[in-house]
């Protein structure tokens, strides 16, 4: 199946000024390679910290104006420009974002979602979208602050599909839900996934993208560092990267290891793997690597020199 | 509607507290300032030409002999049966000095203050949403130099370039000279005011648009505008629909907190203008030791402020949504 979304060697970049004088280039997000096809749930999980959030907003092409991209993504198979992404954000591309802070405060929820437009058929489509979540006609004449957690996530979900969305970015969409309405949320977007729309799901959540995605693609300091299918994730033995492995064993089920270290900050390493300091099996190679590259692996993908090598954590 | 009731009544218990204390504290400026009324409004020669007895009277007709306590309580109670006494200097009672000297003013005020609402929100807007740019750097610019200049020699700036080199505005007085007063029209009281008026406005201009912008780049960079960006609105359509809303209820509170400012900036300014109004006479009434007149224009100005900023309040409860619902669902 051709991916909607493909992304090749993507880098973002922030500019910043140190004391306000020394300009000074920061790389957030370094040499990503990731790719969404129809029908599918891609799950992105990193730490907080770890670009996920630019991610979605460089696909949008919606990044603050102090910060550039290189690298290529493609959607449909056509390059995404700046022109096409303004083109299509809002109705083949939609976010979903975090919660109810990101609507206006001060405008009613149906005006909201229809951006404006006076139009009968908008306003059909908008009530439409929101019914298919359960959220009748008084939800339109709601302020966000009159709603519910769980009814703002609805919303926010029925704005996804006032459109025809073709590729879905779903930005950490459930936090503070305890583990069953989570659930049932990502039922929405198993739904929405089955009627034909790619899925890009960037949580912190390993546990919970486990339950619902397709294919998982692990994020580290910026870096993608592995792809690797949710089977995968049956044996910490299919995992390639390190840092999934210690992930994995973070998890509840797997002894609760806490992943020791932390991420390193953006800009502050100028070579080497990014888990270096806290890998075992890291080698005066791992540390003096410019990039090391993300290849092909045992059926997925990986960033590793050593890729598999039991790391006695 | 009860809350707002409520909400009002407070407000006008702290507004008659605040008017005491603020009384209170002018005539204790008063009785601490080394003026000698009678050597300032009579002058020293007189002084040493007159009899004991003269000035026995006069010193009585200034109250230098009385107790600064009962003079003020003397004022009070009077103050409290809605009489506000006599101007030593202009001998009229002070609520008509007020009353003519504020419709003097009034015109100046409400000019400067709406022109400078309406342009600091414009500017303000502009700069937020053009941050960076060259519109931005020239407005902000424009307002630190602005703020950063005393109101009194930007008056005397302006009215050496239009008043004496173009000629454009007369130098000072809020009638036009050798006019009888019947044959004033309107207009010729706008092109009086104008000067002073457009000098308060550019002060005002300034504060407003700073903190305009300042608000605007809050919501630019807010995730809710994020949002909008990401479901595809225009830039426009951010900046009029989500920038303008949720500036407006800021800019509401800004605009009514800058009634002290005008009020405040007009004593200067008039003074340079020799424009008879409310300002000119806080002065002449301060440096005369006429108490009568400057407690009433320091209680009558606090209450226009002080009303000035219940109506913010009371705005901001029926335009934010999370007010108004939030409130009437209690």
């Amino acid at each position: 199946m051709e991916p909607v979304l493909e992304i090749e060697h993507m880098s973002v970049y922030f500019t910043q000024y140190e004391r306000g004088i020394r300009r000074r280039v920061l790389p957030v997000i370094r040499d990503l390679t990731l790719s969404v096809e129809a029908g599918k749930i891609v799950a992105v999980v990193g730490a907080s910290g770890s670009g996920k959030s630019l991610l979605a907003h460089g696909i949008l092409g919606i990044l603050p104006y102090n910060s550039h991209v290189e690298g290529e993504i493609r959607y449909a198979g056509e390059p995404l420009t700046k022109e096409r992404s303004a083109k299509l954000r809002g109705k083949e591309i939609v976010l979903i974002p975090q919660g109810v802070n990101y609507l206006d405060p001060l405008m009613k929820v149906g005006a909201q979602l229809r951006k404006g437009s006076r139009d009968e058929r908008v306003r059909r489509q908008t009530s439409q979208a929101l019914q298919r979540y359960g959220l009748g006609r008084e939800t339109e004449e709601m302020y966000p602050f009159e709603l519910s957690g769980g009814m703002a996530r609805r919303v926010l979900i029925a704005s996804a599909v006032t459109g025809t969305p073709r590729l879905i970015i779903a930005d950490e969409p459930t936090p503070g839900l305890d583990v069953r309405a989570a659930e049932r949320i990502l039922g929405h977007f198993r739904e929405l996934a089955d009627e034909g729309a790619g899925i890009l799901f960037i949580t912190h959540d390993l546990e919970l993208a486990l339950t619902v995605a397709d294919q998982v693609t692990v994020f580290y300091a910026g870096e993608t560092i592995e792809v690797a299918s949710v089977e995968d994730f049956s044996d910490v033995e299919e995992l390639r990267h390190p840092f999934t492995k210690a992930l994995w064993r973070a998890m509840p089920e797997h002894g609760f290891h806490p992943v020791p270290g932390a991420q390193p900050y953006p800009g502050s390493r100028e070579k080497g793997c990014p888990f270096g300091e806290q890998c075992s099996a890291s080698t005066s190679e791992c540390r003096e690597t410019g990039q090391i590259p993300f290849r092909e692996y045992d059926g997925g993908m990986v960033r590793c020199l050593h890729p598999g090598k039991e790391a006695s954590l | 509607m009860k809350h707002r009731f409520q909400f009002t009544g407070k407000k006008l218990i702290r507004m008659a507290l605040l008017l005491l204390g603020v009384s209170i504290v002018t005539f204790l400026l008063m009785c601490a300032s080394p003026l000698d009324p009678l050597q300032t409004n009579v002058g020293q020669v007189a002084l040493g030409s007159m009899s004991p007895e003269q000035v026995a009277r006069l010193e009585e007709y200034w109250g230098v002999d009385t107790p600064p306590v009962q003079r003020y309580l003397g004022w009070l109670g009077d103050f409290l049966h809605g009489d506000m006494g006599t101007s030593l200097l202009y001998r009229q009672p002070v609520l008509t000095v007020i009353g003519q000297r504020l419709a003097n003013s009034v015109l100046l005020l409400i000019a400067a203050w709406v022109f400078s609402g309406i342009l600091g929100l414009i500017l303000g807007v502009a700069a937020g949403a053009l941050r960076g740019k060259w519109p931005d750097r020239l407005i902000r610019g424009y307002c630190l130099l602005i703020s950063s200049t005393p109101t009194f020699w930007l008056a005397i700036l302006l009215l050496l370039i239009f008043s004496v080199w173009l000629g454009w505005f007369p130098v000072g007085l809020s009638v036009p000279v050798g006019v009888a007063a019947d044959a004033v029209t309107f207009a010729d009281r706008v092109r009086q005011a104008a000067l002073p008026a457009l000098t308060l406005s550019i002060t005002g201009v300034a504060n407003i648009a700073l903190h305009t912008r300042e608000k605007m780049i809050d919501v630019l960079e807010s995730d809710y505008v994020l949002f909008a960006r990401a479901r595809g609105e225009s830039e426009a359509s951010v900046i009029l629909r989500h920038g303008l809303r949720n500036v407006s209820l800021p800019a509401i509170t800004l605009q009514f907190a800058s009634v002290s400012e005008i009020i405040g900036g007009s004593v200067l300014v008039e003074q340079v203008f020799s424009y008879p109004g409310l300002g000119q006479a806080a002065v002449t009434a301060g440096l005369g030791s006429d108490l009568p007149l400057l407690l009433g224009i320091t209680v009558i100005t606090s209450a226009i402020v002080f009303a000035g900023n219940l109506i913010a309040d009371l705005l901001y409860g029926a335009a934010d949504p999370r007010i108004r619902r939030g409130a009437a669902r209690k």
